[in-house]
């Protein structure tokens, strides 16, 4: 097959995963509005829960940890009959769909590659159809070992619009690399960004839910986020989220360190990239500052790691495109 | 004895004053301030032009914002990185960490070497806790429950009969210490290159040799401590310098684009060492006496050859003109300051695919040498007026005519490879010889590079560490249960900060306490009767 076949199914994979995304997207929107209870069941529901939560806390302490604890600590949504069909089955579309989409943008990536005979790392179209793939599939996984359907809107819409950015905006031909960019520190140092973005995207994504859950739990208004899980173990997920991208992005920082004294003669050389990802790796770091230490609250520490993703994303978009350095390559 | 309506406070003296200002710049509060205060203190750098990386930028940056410009240059903002304000910051910040991480160290060293603390008297108060009642007597219980928990890597202590004190994850503290004393190493390294490095910088065309030696350089930056005599003289010839280019895919952004740039070299370590040949490419540096040689740089140095009118060669040899964008449309001057009767100076643009635009005049329409031509203006005079030192590159006309035609209009000449330019009025001739190339040459030598890394890489170890292992206590106490021979055991867990497993390992403990109790009890109760037991009949209930 020549390059170009390549690079045209490399396309065909990509939109066929945009289409399969938008399916799951909806399909995850029909299963959240399908958790809000009709009102009057509502009603009922609110009064018999209110009376099991005093039951407990009147009784003597418990030999074992008590059910309601437990049930937070899983983190599922509490189903109950009162989920209808239609919203579990849009789920498991969902859920289908999201896998699908996510195997649709590896075969893409696998195309691309195989088109230029070279990881297929080389500008932004490919970094952000990369990242979208590691962001659905890592989502994909790990909601194999716990239930996060109600974390999926929430990633198939942004994956979506990063995939229409990409292909409307950043779109460039499949071709070779420029010569500062011909090393194996490419694979090293990009996909180890690509990966760390890709998980402080989700990690983002549940602390602004965790946000919105927590702030309207406090305000005592009902709604659709009472029927997520609670906002402590929302918090803790996105903190296991954090502490794992966290070392992954001091990782690509050091890495782009050895690269940067391979192709441009000095470790550091304060280039508006490196700048930025360093400012990253310390807003990040004083969000784990934050949560560590005892005065500070936890929406205070969330907070904190948002403006930290707020950076990463200006990190992509705007320092390539509009600050001049050493990063900004005009074949973007 | 005050008076009941004055108020008494009690009050600080100097020294009060400074342990409180040291305890609140060594707290974690103060810490997180300064972090955010030292990224939101790097942005400005990156949006603005900085000296240390393109002067000429910032000098236009600064004399397109007549009012703006003074007085960001005033308050720092062009030379950020180097600027008090930026150092006072990471500066507060370090000594911070060091205030903290050393009195943190000398507490963990306590208790690394201390057993673990007396179980509470009530474990059920605590969140994590479980009890169970087992067939076994308390001492058989306490013996299990102290192989149970050494199995599973605890620190195990009993402080009294009836209970078990364990403890476990002081990796945690130790990597947490590991990396912020990691990260002074980081600094140390970053220190060390600085005062002890250097990096110069030079133009180096095909055929020609450069020797490391101060005077050599076009530009020379030493550190501090450094000594420009001792550099090692090792010398390096530039026998030819290939470039590729994009030629095939003419998308957007792609064609013409760099492909690969190799520079094949000849080097010598010192002064009469035996030749040898290298390549260099642009993330593959040569590695030589201690310093690193990049190919930072490429262009043009198109040949030429200046006669007088008598047919005597006034100047020859390759010239290096500077490119300006990205299909090599470079800038250059050559200078003749033996030319008959007065020295020539030309200026102009060397394309190495010339086409004239309507607009633009003269551009290269793309990188490679597909139609190169020189296009040159021509001045007569003093070319080095008060001697002033001057851009090889720029001619100063400041003492200079410019020649003109027969119009009256200035001189334009316009030369493609083998054409040869007869000047007016007896002035001899400029012929475009060939076109070569030059490498841009970066030699750096960073002694602390190898110390800030093995830093770098100890700071991501004791992060990890830090992150993802867990300190936990577990405490079990025993008392007998009615109906001799049982006993009622209680285990319960506590766990430094969050910790979503410790209720697991709580429950696993209290079973596997319970299983090995009483598989040691049945084994006793067996051989009650006969007077040796086999121990190895015991089955392990793990397994």
């Amino acid at each position: 097959m020549t390059n170009e076949t390549l690079a045209g199914y490399a396309n065909l994979s990509l939109y066929s995963a945009m289409a399969v995304f938008t399916i799951a997207m909806v399909c995850h929107a029909i299963y959240l509005a399908g958790l809000l209870p009709a009102r009057d069941r509502a009603v009922a529901k609110d009064a018999t829960s209110a009376r099991e939560r005093e039951l407990v806390g009147a009784g003597a302490p418990a030999e074992t940890v008590s059910a309601p604890a437990a049930a937070a600590a899983a983190g599922s949504p509490t189903d109950g009959p009162e989920l209808s069909k239609r919203a579990r089955s849009a789920a498991g579309i969902a859920s289908t769909t999201t896998w699908l989409g996510g195997l649709l943008l590896l075969a893409s990536v696998v195309l691309r590659g195989l088109s230029v005979d070279r990881w297929p790392l080389g500008n932004m179209f490919e970094f952000a159809v990369m990242g979208s793939m590691f962001t659905s599939l890592a989502y994909s996984i790990w909601s194999t070992r716990r239930d996060l359907r109600w974390l999926g809107l929430f990633i198939t819409g942004p994956v979506l619009l990063v995939l229409g950015m990409a292909v409307a905006v950043w779109y460039t031909e499949a071709a070779e690399l420029l010569p500062s960019l011909k090393s194996y520190w490419l694979v090293i140092h990009v996909t180890v960004a690509v990966i760390s973005t890709a998980l402080f995207t989700l990690a983002a994504a549940a602390t602004g839910i965790y946000l919105l859950k927590d702030a309207f739990q406090r305000s005592g208004r009902a709604s659709v986020l009472d029927r997520f899980p609670d906002a402590p173990s929302i918090e803790r997920t996105a903190y296991g989220l954090h502490i794992v991208a966290f070392p992954l992005w001091t990782f690509t920082l050091i890495a782009g360190a050895i690269w940067a004294r391979q192709a441009w003669a000095s470790y550091w050389n304060w280039d508006p990239k490196e700048v930025w990802t360093f400012v990253i790796w310390v807003v990040y770091a004083a969000y784990l500052h934050s949560r560590a230490t005892s005065g500070i609250s936890r929406q205070t520490a969330a907070w904190i790691s948002l403006a930290g993703y707020a950076c990463v994303i200006v990190n992509f978009a705007v320092v390539n495109v509009f600050f001049v350095g050493q990063h900004s390559y005009s074949g973007l | 004895m005050a008076d009941s309506t004055t108020i008494t406070q009690p009050r600080l003296g100097a020294m009060g004053w400074a342990r409180w200002t040291w305890r609140n710049l060594t707290s974690m509060r103060t810490a997180l301030f300064l972090l955010l205060l030292l990224a939101i203190g790097a942005l400005p750098g990156s949006i603005w032009p900085q000296r240390s990386i393109d002067p000429a930028r910032t000098s236009d940056w600064i004399a397109q914002h007549p009012k703006a410009g003074p007085v960001l240059d005033r308050l720092g903002f062009f030379e950020v990185y180097a600027s008090p304000w930026f150092a006072a910051i990471y500066l507060l910040l370090f000594i911070s960490l060091v205030g903290c991480v050393l009195p943190r160290s000398r507490v963990h060293w306590r208790a690394m070497r201390s057993t673990p603390p007396r179980t509470p008297s009530r474990l059920e108060r605590l969140d994590d806790s479980a009890r169970a009642e087992v067939d076994a007597t308390p001492e058989q219980v306490v013996a299990a429950a102290r192989e149970v928990l050494r199995g599973r890597r605890f620190r195990v202590h009993s402080h009294d009969e009836a209970t078990v004190s364990a403890e476990n994850g002081y990796l945690k503290e130790t990597g947490n210490l590991v990396f912020h004393l990691a990260l002074i190493g980081v600094i140390v390294g970053v220190a060390i290159g600085h005062l002890l490095g250097w990096k110069g910088d030079v133009i180096v065309p095909v055929g020609k040799s450069f020797s490391n030696t101060l005077s050599q350089y076009d530009t020379f930056a030493p550190g501090p401590w450094v000594n420009p005599d001792t550099l090692q003289p090792f010398t390096i010839t530039v026998d030819k310098l290939d470039a590729k280019f994009e030629e095939n895919v003419t998308g957007r952004g792609q064609f013409g684009q760099p492909r690969d740039f190799t520079a094949h070299l000849t080097t010598t370590t010192s002064p009469g060492a035996k030749p040898t040949t290298e390549t260099v490419k642009v993330n593959h540096p040569l590695e030589i006496g201690g310093a690193g040689v990049f190919l930072l740089g490429n262009g043009y140095a198109p040949v030429v050859t200046v006669k007088d009118a008598k047919g005597q060669e006034t100047y020859s040899g390759p010239v290096p003109f500077l490119a300006q964008d990205n299909n090599y449309r470079s800038v250059g001057a050559i200078k003749v300051t033996g030319a008959d009767p007065k020295p020539l100076g030309f200026s102009g643009l060397f394309l190495p695919t010339a086409v004239i635009d309507k607009e633009q005049g003269p551009i290269s329409i793309f990188p490679d040498a597909k139609r190169p031509a020189l296009a040159l203006t021509v001045y007569e005079g003093e070319l080095l007026p008060g001697g002033r030192p001057q851009s090889v590159y720029v001619l100063d006309t400041s003492e200079m005519t410019q020649l003109k035609d027969a119009k009256g209009s200035p001189l334009r000449i316009w030369l493609e490879p083998g054409q040869t330019y007869q000047l007016p009025g007896g002035r001899g001739s400029i012929t475009f010889d060939s076109v070569d190339r030059f490498a841009g040459l970066s030699i750096r030598h960073d002694p602390g590079k190898g110390i800030t890394l093995v830093a770098a890489l100890l700071a991501l170890a004791g992060l990890i560490a830090s992150l993802v292992v867990r300190r936990r206590r577990v405490f079990v106490r025993v008392s007998p249960a009615e109906g001799g021979g049982r006993t009622v055991v209680t285990v319960a867990g506590l766990a430094k900060g969050d910790d979503d497993g410790l209720r697991k390992v709580v429950e696993q403990v209290l079973g596997e306490v319970t299983t090995r109790a009483t598989a040691a009890a049945g084994t006793t109760a067996d051989s009650r009767p006969r007077a040796t037991a086999p121990t190895g009949t015991e089955m392990d209930p793990r397994s």
